[in-house]
């Protein structure tokens, strides 16, 4: 188990990713009242887009088929600093979290480019969206780990999420509420779920992410679902990490309820799809600005 | 000299800052001669008789340690890039820019003169050795000093509300002059203010916070602008005053650590900027040049009129595209590595028990992720709609890949953006000599203060080649399904409509309004619009203006003001020969009694 356990957090991700939007689904389905698709029905998807050939638009360059890989690239090499269940990352060292952002940073830029590099209006609407709201959303996710590095002294993701336990959530804990708080927001502004962008229409005039991979298809368009895939899992497992700070001696235990976590979290977004409609995009940026403040709000509690 | 000593010397800071004036005058030189081809050859011996002079101030600059000496040299430096500006004096606009540059720089000197007379007329030499001795055990003077550097060389270097020449010189210049200016000569300005700082003995806690509060104002203010441009070297001259406003964050929080005692955060700190004055002359350098090699082959720089440039020129947009990424500190390239140093020092000042230093690592740290996120989306723009997309015009369309000598310099400049990038920890080790120099630190403490941090950066190498990896293997896994499922080619989905034209793809402005509506308050894009009216509309206009509020609102006022009084001055000026000759023999004769009755 010692040389495996090293892996133990990206292959969880690798392998148990693709569930989560198919949870949320589930929820969704139930809260409506209809059976919903299968759990399986996301990797289905993906499997499907995997077999069929693509169509290029006439005006693309190779910037359109790179686009989906390097997001891919950037998602995958993020898990390598994530840590899980009270395992340490694969790779952990001091300011790893700045190695996050810029991952992330570099992953999103990598799919605004390929949206613009087809030229269709739609696909430049998406793209304008997505900057602008990343633009808010990136000093909120700087902001609530810098909050997280003041209390508990470490510059590491493992090391952070090794230092929340009960006993932290005992003596910080509306500090520790708000940044949970904070990364929830972030958990649906980064993913593009409701109430920031609607990920079941393909109305283009409303959505920001789908709108990007309109005119990705076959293998790109599996990446891309992956990736979506992942991407929901990296930015859930800093909210599960802090909600859930389990730290037991029994490593069977500890996997356990960070994988209820997730599934929980997964439940959470569901509900709060199903309970809330789509903001006008206007509200959007003060939705991720509140967020941000309820960050700096819980670092300054640690202040006074 | 005459007033002073002809006194050089080049120490660590020196040498690091000769680096990128010669590195970047060599490639900017050859980029120039294609550049120039076909121009009249008088106006083009002038602009390289200038552009020579620049490179030679800049490095008298460096290496001078005499007030005299250097002022003298500041003011070529001033100077020359005047008459570079002005290349194109046919044009009005050109002749503006550059009466603006000269009025801001020249505003810069006068600090600048008030503070070397002040050091000098106190310490009785002009040699900087005597600067240091005079400001030793002396907080206020020192701090009267640190201003006038501020401001003096601030405006140089474009912080806000100084900037204001700087995105109406770099457009108005030829290309490679702007490269050299914005990659090196504003460089000098923070040369100027780190070499006033190293003279001193311990720095005070507030000046870090002016240059935290300089910095990140400048960052945030640079980058919103330029966000609402749609010339693309205006654009990139805003981003210049972000990436100064970046250069003083790090540099502030070096301060405050000097001044804390911290040694750590000071090295990081001042690593930092000096790291990021590099890579900012090599990445701004590089966009300036592929801007050049855009108007070259498309006749503007006006960004709604381009697009689909990348596959008319693909090793113009390529290095561009590189220039880009590293600008908006995107990893792994050099960009990446000098925020990594910045925003690494503010999350170790975070965990420090004092309030002051987790504050400042706090409000950098906020400010940097603004910044960063903010630059993404306007480079995002002005890659996406310059190279992306189809042709918005004739010119466009009939675009073509530039010179030999040009695609040379950028591709030289696009390699050091990766290397950097590729190389952080063996490059983040090689500044301890500077950052030594600046910081008074032994040398062995500096290397202890950036070890974590190189190590750090090694580990980033493994992450990247994971990412590399990764990457490599979904391209293949996917280029073989497409090998056997089929690649088509269509026209780009309209929603239904059969006859899209270039014109309905987003253009620049469209893709920069939802932020530029966001932070109108601070933006002020003027905009006239008249939109289609009626169940057949005929015509509509869209036109936005996006001038600088500092220079509306501020400059321009009070330079009215000070015109009104200058014009009342016009009682004495009659232009009468025998009126003057009145004055001169009324001031002699003034001053024979003057002198008479004086004992």
């Amino acid at each position: 188990m010692t040389g495996l356990h090293w892996f133990f957090s990206p292959l969880c991700a690798l392998l148990l990713a693709p569930l989560f939007p198919g949870v949320i689904n589930r929820t969704k389905a139930f809260v409506a009242g209809r059976r919903g698709p299968p759990l399986l029905q996301p990797c289905r998807d993906v499997a499907k887009a995997l077999r069929r050939g693509a169509v290029y638009g006439d005006t693309t360059t190779a910037l359109v088929r790179l686009g989906p890989v390097i997001n891919l690239g950037t998602l995958v090499a993020a898990l390598l600093l994530l840590p899980f269940a009270s395992v340490p990352a694969v790779i952990a060292f001091s300011g790893d979290l700045i190695v996050l952002v810029g991952l992330l940073g570099l992953g999103r830029f990598a799919t605004v480019l390929a949206a613009l590099d087809t030229g269709s209006s739609f696909e430049g609407m998406g793209a304008s969206r997505e900057v602008h709201f990343a633009a808010l959303a990136e000093p909120a996710l700087l902001l609530a780990l810098a909050t997280l590095t003041r209390v508990t002294g470490a510059t590491s993701l493992s090391a952070i999420y090794e230092g929340v336990g009960v006993g932290t959530w005992a003596h910080a804990l509306p500090t520790l509420a708000l940044v949970a708080m904070t990364f929830l927001v972030l958990e649906l502004v980064e993913n593009s779920r409701i109430p920031v962008d609607d990920p079941t229409t393909h109305l283009e005039l409303t959505m920001i992410h789908e709108v990007m991979v309109l005119d990705h298809t076959g293998p790109d368009l599996a990446i891309i679902q992956y990736g979506a895939a992942l991407k929901l899992w990296i930015l859930g497992s800093l909210f599960v990490g802090l909600a859930v700070p389990m730290h037991s001696g029994d490593p069977w235990l500890t996997g356990a309820a960070a994988l209820a976590g997730m599934a929980g979290l997964a439940i959470v977004v569901g509900i709060v799809e199903s309970a809330m409609a789509r903001y006008r995009l206007v509200h959007v940026p003060q939705f991720i600005v509140g967020a941000a403040t309820l960050a700096a709000v819980g670092f300054i509690v640690l202040l006074v | 000299m005459p007033g002073g000593g002809l006194h050089l010397e080049i120490d660590a800071l020196s040498a690091f800052f000769l680096l990128p004036v010669f590195g970047l005058s060599l490639l900017t030189g050859i980029y120039g001669r294609s550049y120039l081809k076909g121009r009249e050859p008088g106006p083009a011996a002038g602009s390289w008789f200038h552009l020579n002079m620049l490179t030679a101030a800049m490095a008298l600059v460096i290496v001078a340690r005499d007030g005299l000496l250097f002022l003298v040299a500041w003011e070529i430096m001033a100077l020359s890039p005047f008459f570079l500006v002005i290349f194109d004096d046919r044009r009005e606009a050109v002749r503006q820019a550059a009466w603006i540059y000269l009025a801001a720089t020249h505003l810069g000197t006068a600090f600048l003169l008030v503070l070397f007379v002040l050091l000098g007329s106190l310490a009785g030499t002009s040699d900087f050795a005597g600067y240091a001795a005079v400001l030793h055990g002396q907080p206020a003077l020192s701090s009267t000093i640190f201003l006038l550097a501020l401001v003096g060389f601030g405006a140089k270097a474009g912080i806000v509300p100084a900037h204001v020449w700087l995105p109406e010189a770099h457009p108005a210049a030829p290309s490679h002059a702007s490269a050299l200016m914005s990659g090196a000569m504003i460089k000098v300005g923070i040369y100027g203010l780190v070499r006033i700082l190293s003279l001193m003995e311990a720095p005070t806690a507030w000046w870090g916070w002016a240059l935290i509060a300089a910095g990140a104002s400048s960052g945030v203010l640079g980058v919103l602008y330029a966000l609402a441009q749609h010339d693309l070297k205006r654009l990139l001259a805003y981003h210049s005053v972000e990436n100064i406003g970046i250069i003083l964050i790090g540099i502030g929080i070096g301060v405050l650590g000097l001044a804390y005692g911290m040694t750590v955060l000071a090295v990081l700190g001042f690593a930092a900027g000096l790291l990021h004055v590099v890579n900012h002359s090599i990445f701004k350098g590089l966009l300036f040049l592929g801007a050049g090699a855009v108007q070259h082959a498309t006749h503007t720089v006006e960004i709604e009129e381009l697009g689909g440039l990348l596959k008319r020129m693909p090793w113009t947009g390529t290095t561009f595209l590189i220039g880009a990424a590293a600008i908006v500190g995107l990893p792994p390239l050099n960009g990446f590595v000098s925020e990594f140093l910045l925003v690494y020092s503010g999350y170790l000042g975070l965990i420090e028990p004092n309030t002051t230093i987790a504050a400042a690592g706090l409000v950098s740290i906020v400010s940097m992720g603004l910044i960063s996120g903010l630059a993404a989306a306007c480079f995002a723009k002005a890659f996406g709609v310059v190279f992306l997309g189809s042709p918005r015009s004739h010119e466009a369309a009939e675009a073509h890949e530039a010179a030999a000598p040009m695609l040379v310099s950028m591709t030289a400049l696009a390699f050091c953006c990766v290397a950097i990038g590729a190389a952080a920890p063996w490059v983040v080790r090689s500044l301890a000599g500077v950052v030594g120099a600046v910081t008074h630190l032994p040398l062995p403490q500096v290397h202890t203060a950036l070890a974590p941090v190189t190590a750090s950066l090694t580990a980033t190498i493994a992450v990247f080649a994971v990412l590399a990896g990764v990457a490599l293997l979904a391209w293949v896994v996917r280029a073989r399904r497409l090998a056997v499922a089929g690649v088509r080619r269509a026209p780009v989905w309209g929603c239904g409509f059969q006859r899209p034209t270039a014109r309905m793809q987003y253009t620049a402005s469209s893709f920069a309004q939802p932020l530029v509506t966001q932070f109108h308050l601070i933006i002020r894009n003027r905009e006239v619009m008249a939109p289609p009216t009626g169940y057949f509309p005929t015509s509509s206009s869209y036109a936005s203006d996006s001038g600088d509020p500092f220079l509306g609102l501020l400059f321009a006022p009070s330079f009215r003001w000070f015109g009104r009084l200058m014009r009342r001055m016009n009682v004495v000026q009659h232009g009468h020969i025998h009126v003057y000759v009145l004055y001169v023999a009324a001031t002699l004769i003034a001053l024979l009694v003057w002198g008479s009755l004086s004992p």
